[in-house]
């Protein structure tokens, strides 16, 4: 019964969070994000004259090379903070969930510290990644006889 | 147009992820995963093959890519070597996003300090 009214207590002092406002950013800074990566493509299969599968990977290393960077210098968590998802569902999430970690951690050890921890967030987007592409790829695999 | 349809579909991407964060307990590495799930798993039936012909790049900047890369890579490797080659291309396309990722991280983690 305590435990109800203590949960009441805090329902009620808790910060109001904006959804839509939340969900307005999130869709407006992710969309930037989507033509920036469409822009590069362009950019590249247009100037350096690659395929259009290897301009699309020029431009992943680009977004994860500027997100590193930026995380590095210090103002990339301010625009997380600021856009939330729409900057952690793009493949800069990724960038920044690693050199954050990185940075954060390089303190304990260049070993157990930055080593061990560099892969805390990012980790669970290549298991699962990984682990759901080989079911997945199996099903497809015998389904649809491969690609 | 293909620029229209990139903001589009990356901003719905995210604009789903923002309110499953908002409105259930989830943190941002668990949407992630589920992403990366979801990203694969459209991926049986060629469905984000399909997106991505008609989206273009901006398809590729969320993270369901990741898992659509994988998945690709591994099929094309099952095609020369059958089901090992499934685990042998796994890694082909992601693995220049994965090892820059790893490298700049190191690199800027051994110039810059911590900030608040």
């Amino acid at each position: 019964m305590e435990k109800k009214l203590y949960d009441k207590l805090v329902m009620t002092h808790k910060p109001k969070e904006h959804r839509g406002q939340n969900a307005f950013i999130a869709f407006v800074v992710g969309g930037i994000m989507g033509v920036i990566g469409q822009l590069l493509v362009e950019f590249y299969s247009y100037y350096l004259g690659l395929s259009s599968i290897d301009a699309s990977i020029f431009m992943i290393v680009t977004l994860i090379f500027l997100a590193s960077l930026f995380t590095a210098l210090g103002f990339f968590d301010k625009w997380v903070k600021f856009a939330k998802c729409g900057l952690i569902i793009p493949i800069t999430g990724f960038a920044h969930s690693m050199t954050s970690a990185a940075i954060e951690y390089k303190k304990e050890g260049l070993v157990t510290g930055l080593g061990a921890n560099m892969f805390k967030l990012a980790g669970t987007v290549i298991l699962y990644g990984v682990v759901s592409a080989y079911i997945f790829g199996f099903i497809r695999l015998i389904i649809m006889g491969g690609a | 147009m293909i620029y229209i349809y990139s903001f589009l579909f990356t901003g719905f991407v995210c604009l789903i992820g923002q309110l499953i964060l908002d409105n259930t307990k989830l943190t941002p590495g668990h949407i992630t995963s589920i992403f990366v799930v979801v990203g694969s798993a459209l991926d049986i039936f060629n469905i984000y093959d399909l997106i991505v012909a008609h989206v273009g790049g901006g398809a590729l900047v969320p993270i369901t890519s990741f898992g659509h890369l994988l998945i690709h890579g591994g099929m094309v490797g099952a095609t020369e070597n059958g089901f090992i080659g499934l685990a042998m291309g796994m890694f082909d396309l992601t693995a220049s996003g994965i090892t820059s990722a790893i490298f700049f991280a190191f690199i800027f983690s051994l110039f810059f300090k911590p900030r608040d």
